[in-house]
């Protein structure tokens, strides 16, 4: 078993770490190199400066290759993307309402929740709508986000790995309340999961708004 | 270049006014184009802190989780405010109309702008579009709390005065691209004899680029605006869901201005750089057309990316990877001109003066602000960070880090010849030590906190943000504290600061040949421009004293 919590995680991970890996080199190449150019030509040491209007090679140069590496990056994020939003056909869909300021979870039995239950290892597929104005269902555990809308649907797709409990925020700015949306994403085992949904004595929304 | 326009001591453009009017009149009503930039100056630097204040404010919120000075309605209209006054009343302004007009008209060789009058004039719209702003705050009802991007469906919904402060900015807009047509006229009709394009110095031609964004872009938000004004009073349904609108259009429509904006900020900012580098090194500018076309590159490849902020926004996963392609290529100019900037450092004879060191600071975070761009661009990272503080502190660096720290150097840069004083260095090193360390102090953490989950525009946060969201109120107490330092001794030099002398850096553009401040009309004869615009052979035969 992977020790993270979605496979998405480690794309975006490795992602994010190929991009500021590189960044870093860029930035820390181009501050030493002013910062000694400063030192070394120092009007103190008295050199005659001298006029270089430019040189095409160099150009050519830091174009070509920033593009080869921005190409690389798009690649990177493109694919990691492209997973993430392919979800199988057999995802097992949940219905997800956003309001101001609660989320409500309704389960294809009628089951209906503010906290989000999900089984281990089974593709989930989150089928999102708003019943106001525009939010957006993030789960930072995951990586992932998506808005959510008045009048259209929209969906978010994951696979849990790890049995456990993920904070689900709102990331789109929905007025008073906005910061205090916060429920859970639970992921159980498939069994237990199976006997959680099957229990009708378990408490119905509303249910404990978790923190 | 010039030769022999100098003549030292002549009134200047404080003593001589264009109207008949003296005192304060003289003033307003005036139409010389550096009295404009002044009233420009004091206005939007009064606005800048005010901005400065609210975000101080809303950082003391976030010092501590749970409520610290505000309630959460307080809290949303604070952000709010910060960044609609940020955004259209200090930085799409800023660089442009104070030293837009000040020096744009000099750096060419011409005696003012190509229509003096609507100059004026766009300073008071400037002034009104700002005034209904403030009027919005005053009104019964709120101030707007839907943030500085107006999202529908919420400034539908909400109930504060959302109309006025939409209506402000539009007003700010006509200000905006009658001051991208008074530039753009000025540029192509006003040249002195023998100034060709690329005889032009960098700030020209990126003022130049911006003109043209202003003028293009700027109606876009226009009239989007009008129509968000007619759907709260009128219900059109043309954004609203609920009457069969579509929101993703507000948000295609919002950003095909805004993202440009983001250039209109920046761009001007790159041309004082291209300005400062050259004159503190005292060579010639390395890559002078790459850095010259690579402004109209950014002007023109800046609108075909505006999607870029709508990733998540539920529009069709075509359009994001089309939108996130475009983007990396858009980081390709402006990494063109950081590269030229530090290769002008190249054997130079380098003086790190105050602007000089503000610009080193500006190179280091705009490359932090312009590197972190690269993972909002990529679809996998940017799904996760968007919307939380990564995408804050982001724009903070290349905005705030690269405008603001500009808007600085840019002061410190022409302040001896705006006012024909000099400030102290040593005061002035220490305010660029210390706006940098408040300013990392500040946004960097953000970054942090942004990877590990934190959603912006948050009035209350969960407690593994604490120690972070500290650290960064830490910051904004140094960063403010430094601004107001830097504000007062600059006020200080003003009054009581040495003269300065025509040419202090030793530069070479046009405006180091005539006197500080300048004479109403600038110039006594039109110069004949036979120099390349960084050419320091010509110190030599300018016959100016500099020190």
């Amino acid at each position: 078993m992977s020790p993270v919590p979605t496979q998405h995680v480690e794309t975006v991970d490795f992602v994010m770490l190929y991009i500021v890996g590189i960044s870093v080199i860029l930035l820390l190449g181009i501050t030493a190199v002013m910062i000694y150019f400063v030192f070394k030509y120092n009007r103190k040491k008295g050199h005659q400066p001298v006029d270089i209007h430019g040189n095409i090679w160099l150009e050519i140069i830091w174009i070509v290759v920033p593009t080869l590496l921005v190409l690389s990056m798009f690649y990177f994020g493109y694919t990691g993307f492209r997973d993430y939003r392919d979800i199988p056909d057999n995802a097992y869909v949940i219905q997800a309402t956003a309001r101001m300021w609660a989320w409500e979870f309704a389960y294809e039995n009628g089951k209906k929740l503010d906290t989000l239950y999900v089984p281990q290892g089974i593709p989930i597929k989150l089928e999102m709508k708003s019943a106001d104005v525009t939010h957006s269902l993030y789960i930072p555990a995951f990586r992932i986000k998506e808005d959510v809308m008045f009048g259209k649907t929209t969906y978010l797709g994951f696979t849990a790995e790890q049995v456990g409990s993920y904070d689900i925020a709102c990331a789109e700015y929905c007025g008073l309340n906005h910061s205090m949306m916060y429920t859970k994403v639970k992921v159980l085992p498939e069994v237990q999961f199976n006997e959680w949904l099957s229990k009708k004595d378990e408490p119905v929304y509303p249910t404990e708004m978790e923190k | 270049m010039a030769n022999g326009t100098t003549t030292v001591n002549e009134k200047s453009f404080y003593q001589q006014s264009t109207n008949k009017y003296s005192g304060i009149l003289s003033w307003l009503l005036t139409t010389d184009h550096k009295r404009i930039g002044i009233m420009y100056g004091v206005t939007i630097l009064f606005f800048f802190l005010v901005g400065v204040i609210l975000g101080v404010l809303m950082r003391l919120e976030l010092m501590a989780p749970g409520k610290t000075i505000v309630d959460a309605q307080t809290y949303n209209s604070l952000f709010t405010l910060h960044g609609v006054i940020m955004i259209f009343l200090f930085i799409i302004p800023g660089l442009p109309a104070i030293f837009g007009n000040f020096f744009l008209p000099i750096q060419i060789g011409a005696r003012d702008v190509a229509f003096p009058r609507l100059n004026l004039l766009s300073y008071y719209i400037y002034v009104a579009g700002a005034l209904l702003a403030l009027l919005a705050v005053i009104l019964p009802g709120g101030a707007i709390d839907t943030g500085w991007t107006f999202y529908i469906p919420y400034s539908i919904r909400s109930n504060t005065n959302v109309s006025l402060p939409l209506l402000a900015a539009f007003v700010l807009g006509f200000s905006s691209i009658l001051t991208g047509l008074n530039f753009i006229t000025t540029v192509h009709r006003m040249r002195a004899p023998g100034m060709t394009f690329f005889k032009m110095p960098l700030f020209v031609w990126a003022t130049y680029a911006t003109a043209w964004i202003q003028i293009i872009a700027t109606p876009v938000i226009g009239i989007t605006i009008v129509l968000v004004i007619l759907e709260r009073l009128f219900g059109v349904g043309i954004f609203d869901p609920a009457l069969g609108g579509d929101p993703i259009l507000f948000q295609h429509l919002f950003w095909i201005y805004s993202h440009p904006a983001v250039y209109i900020m920046i761009l001007p900012a790159m041309g004082v750089v291209s300005e400062i580098i050259p004159t503190f090194a005292r060579r010639t500018i390395f890559g002078y057309k790459a850095i010259a076309i690579s402004s109209l590159a950014i002007a023109f490849v800046g609108y075909l990316v505006w999607a870029h902020h709508m990733f998540t926004s539920g529009m069709s996963d075509t359009a994001r990877w089309i939108f996130s392609l475009l983007t990396f290529i858009v980081a390709l100019p402006s990494g063109v001109k950081i590269f030229n900037w530090v290769a002008t450092m190249y054997k130079g004879s380098i003086d790190p003066k105050p602007p000089f060191l503000w610009v080193m600071s500006f190179i280091f975070l705009f490359s932090i602000g312009g590197l972190t761009g690269l993972v909002l661009g990529s679809l996998a990272t940017d799904i996760h960070v968007h919307d939380t503080y990564f995408v804050v502190a982001h724009f903070h660096f290349v905005m705030f880090g690269g405008t603001g720290t500009i808007f600085f150097a840019a002061i410190h840069y022409w302040f001896p010849k705006m006012f024909g004083r000099l400030y102290n260095d040593k005061l002035a090193t220490l305010g660029v030590l210390g706006f940098f360390i408040g300013f990392m102090l500040l946004y960097f953490p953000k970054f942090i906190m942004g990877y590990m989950g934190m959603p912006r525009r948050y009035y209350d946060y969960l407690p593994e943000f604490a120690s972070l969201q500290l650290i960064s109120t830490i910051g904004s107490w140094v960063l403010a504290a430094t601004i107001f330092f830097i504000v007062g001794y600059l006020i200080h030099a003003l009054f009581k600061g040495p003269k300065a002398g025509s040419n202090p850096w030793g530069g070479v553009t046009l405006e180091w040949h005539i006197q500080s401040p300048p004479t109403m009309e600038n110039f006594k004869e039109i110069p004949k421009i036979t120099h390349e615009p960084y050419d320091f052979s010509q110190l030599k035969e300018m016959k100016n004293e500099y020190s």
